[in-house]
């Protein structure tokens, strides 16, 4: 059996915790440099607001609806989470992190009454840290979600399922009759991992709802679409195929990309921003130990502005795999230099790591550059460990590569975010204030 | 299907660190140190002021209204939202969207909050008003020097 705990509209849930004036208004949190909705409060869902809408296009509602727009706190939500994350872990013996804000719980060897004692770990997590949560408990990790789903939309809108499955809800325990009329209910696009594109093809072939899908043949289903829809499908029959891993694969590329929070059309600037990215990604490589192979940069301008367009991209081969920052910010500001182009004015670049390899394998090499022997990289290992422990201990961007440019709030592509609150638990000159 | 015996009671894991002892008996070859069935940790600051780690936050200190409490301004207040609120203990609560300290006083069914200064009047609920508690004050941290 798995519980997923998940938190409610969590980013704006963690901001009302510090201002409670923020209750009972329509809130939203924006993306890096304010630019659409990445988290909605329910008042602001009933304005009709959408999952990733850009904020010039409801900006107009902060006059009409007194809707409240706040930057992403990350700092925050990632002091939040892990208080919420390890109040969620007395649920069951194993617990693994999904996301920022959801997790799931092992319950295998729980006794007793589950949704009882979902009840009391939601209601301690409310009390204790002020966030509101849901939990949707079954048998394998897909109807978790689903349940997870069910349990939300039944708190949201009453009346959509059985109210005494809003908030905790446990598939497992539902008669048969019931789970179907709950599985009749729900649309087919809100299973997990079921996308928009395979919910259309779904519903063209006379599958409407989850129910519909659960009586499917999973045999069918693989021939018709896929191997990844058919273990769904096994999944919501009730058959576990997704396991709880601890231990995520490493990634097949690592990208640090962020938008200016002004235009940029100066080199320098950009050969700055390019370096910093890639010490960054440098330090994401470091820490799943891998090596890169092949860097690519790119740069663009903005599709919503006027003025001449230019989107350019090129891939650096490394001369051998590596985990150098300054090696990849090297190889990033000479891409930056071979495509720049003057007179346009830049919104967004970033780095990707590509051709990734696990540092444990080394290429062995013939001594083909003997000229070159006096210039063989010495080996940097020791000075990036040292770099990322300083970093992590005195803070981001402490010791860098020299190209990244100046000391943070001075330069110029840094990110805008105008309307973020202070970081109430993390510094201590931002802790709220209270009268007295 | 292993079957793992927990108790019943979800409980909440432990999110600080715990520094146990280690004694370095193994290590030695000769004569044993007379101290190391002793070992012991020092008193931690942390440890005394925080109960509960997941549920314990700071704040600031701005105003005079609980001078007679020992809360001044500038203090800086330890609240624990495990704790649940009764009548005498000090709250932080919410009045009109903001945060003020006071103290939790609930007597005949009735709820208000009383500060600890005189000249401050106490707040009471109007009619169909709750009094929302955010956390209950645990301890007051008031320096001298910084």
């Amino acid at each position: 059996m798995y519980a997923l705990v998940d938190g409610n509209n969590f980013y704006v849930s963690c901001e009302r915790v510090f201002r409670p004036s923020l209750n009972g208004r329509p809130v939203i949190v924006l993306s890096n440099n304010d630019g659409c909705a990445i988290a909605r409060s329910n008042e602001a869902k009933d304005l009709g607001i959408c999952m990733g809408a850009p904020w010039f296009q409801i900006r107009h509602l902060e006059q009409q609806a007194g809707l409240v727009a706040l930057s992403a706190n990350f700092t925050l939500y990632g002091d939040m989470s892990d208080r919420m994350m390890s109040l969620a872990a007395g649920l069951g013996p194993t617990q693994e992190i999904y996301s920022i804000d959801e997790s799931f719980i092992g319950l295998n060897g729980v006794r007793g009454d589950l949704v009882a004692r979902g009840h009391k770990v939601r209601d301690r997590i409310l009390q204790w840290i002020g966030i509101p949560t849901c939990i949707g408990i079954a048998p394998t990790k897909t109807m978790a979600k689903l349940a997870n789903h069910i349990a939300k939309t039944a708190e949201r809108k009453p009346g959509s399922y059985p109210a005494e499955l809003a908030q905790v809800c446990n598939l497992a325990a539902l008669p048969a009759q019931d789970l179907d009329d709950v599985l009749q209910a729900t649309d087919v696009g809100d299973v997990w991992g079921v996308g928009r594109r395979i919910s259309k093809q779904l519903k063209e072939q006379g599958i409407q709802t989850v129910l519909d899908l659960v009586r499917m043949d999973p045999a069918t289903i693989r021939r018709g679409w896929n191997v990844t829809l058919e273990k769904t499908v096994k999944e919501l029959q009730g058959q576990p195929c997704v396991d709880l891993d601890d231990a995520p694969e490493p990634k097949q590329q690592i990208a640090c990309t962020r938008s200016f929070g002004q235009p940029v059309t100066k080199l320098e600037s950009l050969i700055e921003a390019v370096s910093e990215f890639a010490s960054r990604a440098g330090e994401k490589l470091r820490k799943q130990n891998s090596l890169a192979r092949e860097l690519l940069v790119f740069m663009h301008t903005s599709p919503h502005r006027q003025g001449p367009q230019l989107s350019r991209s090129v891939v650096v081969p490394l001369r051998r795999p590596t985990d150098d920052s300054r090696l990849l910010a090297g190889a990033a500001a000479d891409g930056m230099r071979r495509m720049y182009l003057a007179g346009y004015r830049f919104i967004k670049a970033g780095v990707i790591l590509v051709d990734l390899q696990p540092a444990s394998v080394q290429q062995q090499e013939l001594d083909l550059e003997p000229e070159q022997e006096a210039e063989m990289p010495r080996d940097r290992s020791r000075l990036m460990v040292a770099m990322d422990v300083i970093n992590q201990r005195y803070g981001k961007g402490t010791v860098h590569v020299g190209s990244t440019g100046q000391t943070v709030p001075v330069r110029a592509w840094g990110m805008k975010q105008e309307r973020r609150t202070p970081q109430y638990t993390t510094r201590l000159e931002d802790v709220p204030v209270v009268r007295a | 299907m292993n079957s793992i015996c927990i108790s019943t009671e979800p409980e909440p894991a432990v999110a600080t660190p715990l520094v146990l002892p280690m004694p370095q008996a193994h290590l030695k070859a000769g004569f044993p140190s007379p101290a190391e069935d002793f070992t012991v940790n020092r008193l931690d600051l942390t440890q005394i002021l925080v109960s509960h780690p997941q549920a314990t936050f700071l704040m600031r200190v701005s105003g005079t209204s609980m001078q007679d409490a020992g809360i001044d301004d500038g203090d800086m207040l330890v609240i624990d939202r495990a704790i649940k609120p009764r009548h005498g203990h000090v709250v932080v609560a919410v009045v009109d969207g903001e945060y003020t300290v006071k103290y939790l006083h609930q007597r005949a069914g009735r709820v208000r909050l009383k500060a600890a200064n005189p000249t401050f009047p106490d707040i009471i609920p109007k009619d169909g008003q709750t009094i929302e508690v955010w956390g209950v004050v645990s301890s007051c941290i008031k320096r001298f020097i910084t």
